[in-house]
């Protein structure tokens, strides 16, 4: 029999127990809605944990260190070959590298801030441009800085709530800034040949406007002095001269060039960050990503997921035994139909078919229905999920996503499983003995 | 029948036997028959005398436990499950005492049934649905269902759906079993007609005034073999 007629034959027989029908396919629709629902949340909550983590900078970051800091912080033993600083050179030289979107120097140093009156210590950090460009300020409150050098700030929450107890209306005050500033020494002037290489350290003041208010500092957190609290455009940060660890080693080397403590290198695709780790390795510095940390939370919900679309598919496997007693009810009260169609030439195949047909149809419209209920299930997690999250004066977020894929998978799983379920009855019908069915009465 | 016309249907001691328990029922037995094409066989018998086993052998609803049967040259003994689908398709036309319409099914698509399952276009097949409703003259019924019939009407239904196909054999199991006497006589006719056109008729029937009137031969069965052979009166 042609696809078209098996179709129409079908529909037909499933119209006609309409009511059975009706509830079995709904059966199905509950259990695919369970398994939507089931994964959705785990999709939406490794979207969530990734995007959150995306925002943080911290998985298309490279953080760099010369080879040797690690162990003379330690106090062990300076090796005899001195190590490759991590000078301008450096820099360069990993700016240069393919899919390396930018390089910048961890600029972290401690200041005291003074505002309406009080002063706050903390520590401040600046923020390379790029970190504009990651997610990472999306949820801020106020502007990112109008400019890599311009003289504004942008606080973090807890900062921003000690200087104020109504944090939105600090956007667009001014504050200052005390901290310490390098200046180099002159030459002696009673030693003609001495060469500048000295320096003292002053306290400066600086004012800020405050442009925008942060959850907390992306990519931060890596060095020695933790999260910054107020942020600096980096290039400002940079022409404020601060004092830093470096600058006694920086004394006692020979070469008395400018080093950095440490470097962020920014890759464009966090997949492409392990090659550039290995170059920046091969340089002869000390490189860490946290790429790893990235793939076991992906192994994690990778688990997660598996375990709720196990306990999601339960209710579809209970929901096609629903198939597979229908279908027996069918050939019981069609019985002598399938006779009638045997002896005017129905093949084992086409009966076969046509149960086949019946089960993929009721596996395909309770997948469409699972699915589309699915769905709901998930908006109304969400809804509830933001009511509750807002009565506690937080961000709205997505705890469910039903993707494209899942929709396509979802619907095909249904059809599969209706198709397994609808195997029993369709190969019983086949085997129908015509003769015994034209008897039946 | 002159002997110039080719075999339709022949049986070689055709047996067919079913096991009821410790009782072996020999439903049809050693049972050879030769049937000419455009013959018109009347199989009489008592009830459970093997004649609709028999039938059912040359439609190749049932196989024989021995023997041979072949319809239109081709042994149905030897045929495969899918084969045998494509003989009843294709050679065979069956009618039935209790007329075995589909009750959702329109009286259109009823008939129309054979041909689907042929695969045949749906173009020729309205149109071969049309000359076949036609011919049983129920135009004016397309779209009633069984249960808008009488009992005449659904047996013209169903040879109408017998007939679509074009067989080249008809069987018709006491096909006036469920019918009055002029109803039935009706139907005796159509089937006639149908028959003086050229078609092949095996018709299963306990009446033997009606097998006598319409049939060329009657064959009578008893404990599942033929009994007596020979021409209508």
């Amino acid at each position: 029999m042609k696809g078209r007629d098996l179709a129409e034959l079908a529909g037909r027989n499933l119209r006609e127990a309409l009511l059975r029908n009706s509830l079995t396919t709904i059966g199905i629709s509950v259990g695919v809605a369970s398994l939507v629902a089931m994964l959705s949340l785990g999709v939406g909550l490794q979207d969530l944990a990734s995007d959150r983590l995306a925002r943080t900078g911290l998985f298309d970051a490279i953080f760099v260190t010369p080879r040797s800091s690690a162990a003379a912080y330690r106090g062990t033993l300076a090796p005899i070959e001195p190590p490759k600083t991590l000078d301008e050179q450096a820099r360069e030289e990993m700016a240069a590298l393919p899919n390396v979107v930018e390089v910048y120097p961890d600029i972290r140093f401690p200041i005291e801030i003074r505002y309406a009156g009080s002063s706050y210590a903390t520590v401040a950090a600046g923020v390379a441009p790029s970190a504009h460009k990651d997610g990472a300020f999306d949820d801020m409150r106020g502007s990112f800085f109008s400019s890599s050098d311009a003289d504004e700030t942008i606080l973090q929450i807890d900062l921003a709530r000690q200087l104020s107890d109504h944090p939105d209306s600090l956007i667009g005050k001014d504050l200052t800034v005390r901290y310490a500033e390098r200046q180099p020494l002159p030459p002696d002037p009673a030693d003609s040949k001495s060469q500048p290489d000295g320096f003292s350290i002053v306290p400066r003041e600086k004012g800020l406007r405050i442009v925008g208010i942060v959850e907390t500092e992306p990519a931060g957190g890596i060095g020695s002095m933790g999260r910054g609290r107020l942020l600096l455009p980096l290039h400002l940060a940079e022409a404020l001269r601060t004092a830093r660890t470096n600058d006694l080693r920086d004394l006692l080397r020979d070469s008395r060039k400018k080093s950095y403590e440490s470097l962020t290198v920014r890759v464009n695709d966090p997949p492409k960050v392990k090659a550039v780790e290995d170059s920046i390795k091969q340089m002869g510095f000390t490189a860490f990503s946290l790429l790893d940390a990235s793939k076991s939370l992906s192994l994690v919900f990778t688990v997660f997921d598996l375990f709720l679309g196990i306990f999601g598919s339960l209710a579809l496997v209970v929901a096609s035994l629903g198939i597979v007693n229908t279908l027996v009810m069918a050939i019981l009260e069609r019985r002598r139909e399938i006779g009638v169609l045997k002896a005017l030439g129905a093949s084992d195949r086409d009966v076969r078919s046509l149960f086949f047909v019946e089960a993929g149809a009721m596996g395909s419209l309770g997948g469409v229905l699972g699915v589309a209920i699915g769905w709901l299930i998930g908006h109304a997690i969400n809804f509830g999920t933001n009511v509750y999250l807002k009565g506690r004066n937080l961000p709205a977020i997505r705890v469910t996503a039903v993707p494209w894929w899942m929709v396509l998978a979802a619907i095909a799983f249904s059809i599969v499983v209706s198709l397994v379920a609808g195997m029993y009855p369709a190969s019983r019908a086949a085997r129908l003995d015509p003769v015994e069915a034209l008897r039946y009465e | 029948m002159t002997n110039d016309h080719p075999m339709a249907i022949r049986s070689e001691r055709l047996a067919r036997h079913y096991q009821m328990g410790e009782t072996t029922v020999r439903a049809v037995d050693d049972v050879s028959i030769e049937i000419r094409a455009g013959e018109f066989v009347a199989l009489l018998g008592s009830s459970g005398s093997g004649k609709s086993t028999l039938l059912n052998l040359m439609a190749g609803l049932d196989r024989p436990t021995s023997g041979t049967i072949f319809a239109e040259g081709r042994n149905l003994a030897e045929m495969r499950s899918e084969e045998l689908a494509q003989h009843r398709s294709r050679t065979i036309g069956m009618v039935f005492q209790a007329f075995n319409l589909l009750p959702r099914m329109t009286l259109e698509e009823n008939v129309e049934l054979p041909l689907r399952l042929a695969e045949v276009d749906r173009e020729e097949r309205r149109a071969r649905v049309r000359e076949a409703i036609e011919r049983v003259q129920l135009t004016a019924r397309l779209t009633h269902r069984p249960s808008e019939l009488s009992g005449g009407e659904q047996q013209r239904t169903a040879l109408a759906r017998a007939l679509v196909n074009r067989p080249a054999i008809l069987l018709a199991d006491e096909p006036t079993g469920n019918l009055d006497s002029v109803t039935g006589d009706e139907i005796m006719q159509l089937l006639g007609e149908i028959n003086k056109a050229g078609m092949t008729i095996v018709m299963v029937t306990h009446e033997r005034p009606r097998a006598e009137r319409f049939a060329n031969r009657i064959v009578v069965m008893s404990d599942g073999k033929i009994v007596s052979e020979g021409g209508a009166l």
